[in-house]
């Protein structure tokens, strides 16, 4: 069964007094335990396709089906339950949180909000979600300020995993971090992906950082799909004007490996 | 190959009870070199850029010495009478940052307080001034510390941070002409439009009226490189200047910033946590790491024979078009 599949999806902005579009009939699937990555440009659309996928913004023509119903025909208390199965981790996770809170406190209100959990139980699942993305359970009395942008990521992490989503998106999720933590919130995201059959919809700008994870790419040029297909395949080989542009612009080591 | 500036155990901490941001690092920047400096979050790479350019806050504290050799010999588009040029003679400036000067210690040392306005180490970004700076430059008895702006170029990350949002972008760029290269204001816009034309603004004539809200976050980092290098600095330091961009716009951007520094002369500082980014432009790599210099070496050397094993280290994590896919490795399919 597709977890999502997004049918000639369009938006339009105005820039300057013209509409312009920012997405113009996109379509694509994602499996269970896939990552579908979107590529492309500044201002080819990746974002305003996420928020579409989220419906933090409703687009202006096209069809969301998730989890196999009509996404865009729920709405109110319907669409709040269904968002417990659709999560994000966006690129600042300082920007995300409320930097005052605690980190159980950021837990705790998906498992409060979405009744997972009893007020009584909520300690002991607060306390396996860290453990769950590598963190000590002893970290949830810091403060969302005072631990670390890796360790803040892993907490967004588990927030997003506390409601047992079936996709998450990840907009630009790893961009920020140093590149040692950026290969271990990859890892997790690949073990959590496989345990619990996450799909992801995985946004970058990077072809290195979605050639290592991603199953699929969708390049996507001023809104419009300009190729798609496997990841490596398309890396490897692109076709578009733009899948070309991408590869010839991504810095490369040429290093003598063993 | 001489070396443009010489860095000798500097120290920098934040806080009175902080760790040290840099801890004696010593670095030699060879005159017309492009040396990169990479190192992840902490490393202290942006602090021995701000450090170099004297755009640490008077609160830091600062010890080691920053050395300069540059010879005072203006760039050809310099039009000023040398009667009103501060004193020209090559010299070798030194600073003592174990004492960054503040208008107070300097007065109480008998120094001129107008000098102390318009030092590097007062945090000027790149030359722009307010009215009276320019008469107040012109007043400068000595000339021996480089001046941002003028010897110093520096582009910051976030080009929407580094200009002014309520002036058109021609006006900042010409105002760093003005300031530093003694220009009217028409010759200094008759500058800005070539400095556009140079970081290949397209139509540079109205862009010279456009605010940089206008602007896609390229063109306002290509507008930022035309301010930084207006005044002809020997120095160009760019720190972290494409990450906020895309792959295809920092592709761009470097490749600008490597002919501008050719066709200038320009020795380069590149600030980068992109060791692979860092390795296309530069000579030479400096590898940071808690505020110490564990590395450096040639760019080859470098990423094929790295030292140190924290090196090596990042240059595994590098996920290039040829590594080895996480996945695999992992061996997950859908």
């Amino acid at each position: 069964m597709t977890v999502l599949a997004v049918s000639n999806l369009a938006k339009r902005y105005h820039r300057g007094g013209k509409p312009f579009a920012a997405v113009d009939d996109v379509s694509f699937k994602i499996n269970p335990a896939e990552t579908l990555a979107l590529a492309g440009p500044s201002g080819s659309g990746k974002s305003t396709i996420a928020r579409l996928v989220l419906r933090l913004i409703e687009p202006d023509a096209g069809r969301i089906d998730f989890e196999g119903a009509d996404f865009l025909a729920v709405s109110g208390a319907a669409l709040r339950a269904r968002r417990a199965r659709l999560q994000m981790v966006f690129q600042d996770p300082l920007a995300a949180f409320n930097p005052r809170a605690t980190v159980a406190r950021v837990l705790d209100d998906p498992l409060r909000i979405h009744g997972l959990a009893s007020r009584a139980e909520r300690p002991r699942h607060i306390a396996a979600l860290l453990e769950r993305v590598g963190l000590d359970p002893a970290l949830a009395a810091r403060a969302i300020h005072e631990i670390s942008g890796g360790q803040r990521q892993r907490v967004a992490i588990a927030r997003a995993i506390a409601t047992r989503p079936s996709l998450v998106v990840l907009d630009e999720a790893v961009s920020a971090l140093d590149v040692s933590v950026r290969g271990q919130i990859l890892e997790l995201l690949l073990d959590l992906q496989r345990q619990e059959r996450i799909a992801y919809l995985f946004i970058s700008h990077d072809l290195g950082v979605i050639r290592a994870v991603a199953h699929r790419v969708v390049i996507l040029d001023a809104g419009r799909i300009a190729e798609s297909g496997d990841a490596r395949a398309v890396i490897a080989n692109p076709q578009s004007a733009i899948g070309k542009a991408l590869v010839a612009a991504t810095p490369r080591l040429t290093r003598d490996r063993p | 190959m001489t070396a443009l500036l010489s860095i000798r155990d500097l120290s920098v901490r934040y806080r009175r009870d902080g760790v040290e941001a840099l801890k004696g690092l010593s670095l030699d920047v060879k005159t017309g070199e492009r040396l990169a400096v990479i190192g992840e979050s902490g490393s202290g790479k942006s602090t021995l850029a701000l450090a170099v350019a004297g755009l640490l806050a008077r609160g830091v504290k600062i010890e080691g010495t920053v050395e300069w050799k540059i010879s005072r010999s203006r760039t050809p588009h310099s039009f000023a009478p040398p009667s009103v040029l501060p004193d020209i003679s090559p010299s070798r400036g030194e600073i003592e940052l174990s004492h960054p000067p503040s208008p107070i210690l300097n007065a109480a040392e008998g120094e001129p307080a107008a000098e102390l306005l318009i030092s590097p180490l007062e945090g000027e970004m790149s030359g722009r001034t307010e009215g009276g700076a320019v008469e107040r430059q012109l007043s400068h008895p000595r000339d021996t510390i480089p001046l941002l702006g003028r010897d110093i170029g520096f582009v910051f990350q976030d080009p929407s941070s580094s200009l002014d949002p309520v002036m058109p972008v021609g006006k900042q760029i010409a105002e760093v002409v003005r300031t530093h290269l003694k220009l009217s204001w028409r010759d200094s816009y008759t500058k800005a439009k070539t400095l556009l034309e140079r970081v290949r603004i397209p139509d540079p004539d109205s862009v010279l009226h456009t605010y940089p809200h206008q602007l896609s976050g390229g063109q306002k980092q290509r507008v930022a490189i035309a301010a930084a290098i207006a005044a002809g600095p020997k120095l160009l330091i760019a720190d972290e200047a494409t990450s906020a961009l895309d792959t295809i716009v920092q592709a761009e951007i470097v490749s600008l910033i490597r002919q501008l520094v050719a066709e200038d002369g320009m020795t380069l500082l590149f600030i980068s946590h992109d060791i692979a980014l860092a390795a296309t432009l530069a000579d030479r790599i400096a590898v940071l790491r808690h505020g110490e210099l564990i590395e450096l070496g040639e760019t080859r050397q470098i990423v094929e024979a790295p030292r140190r094993a924290y090196t090596r280290a990042l240059l595994d994590a590098h996920l290039g078009l040829d590594a080895e896919p996480l996945l695999d490795r992992q061996g997950a399919s859908p």
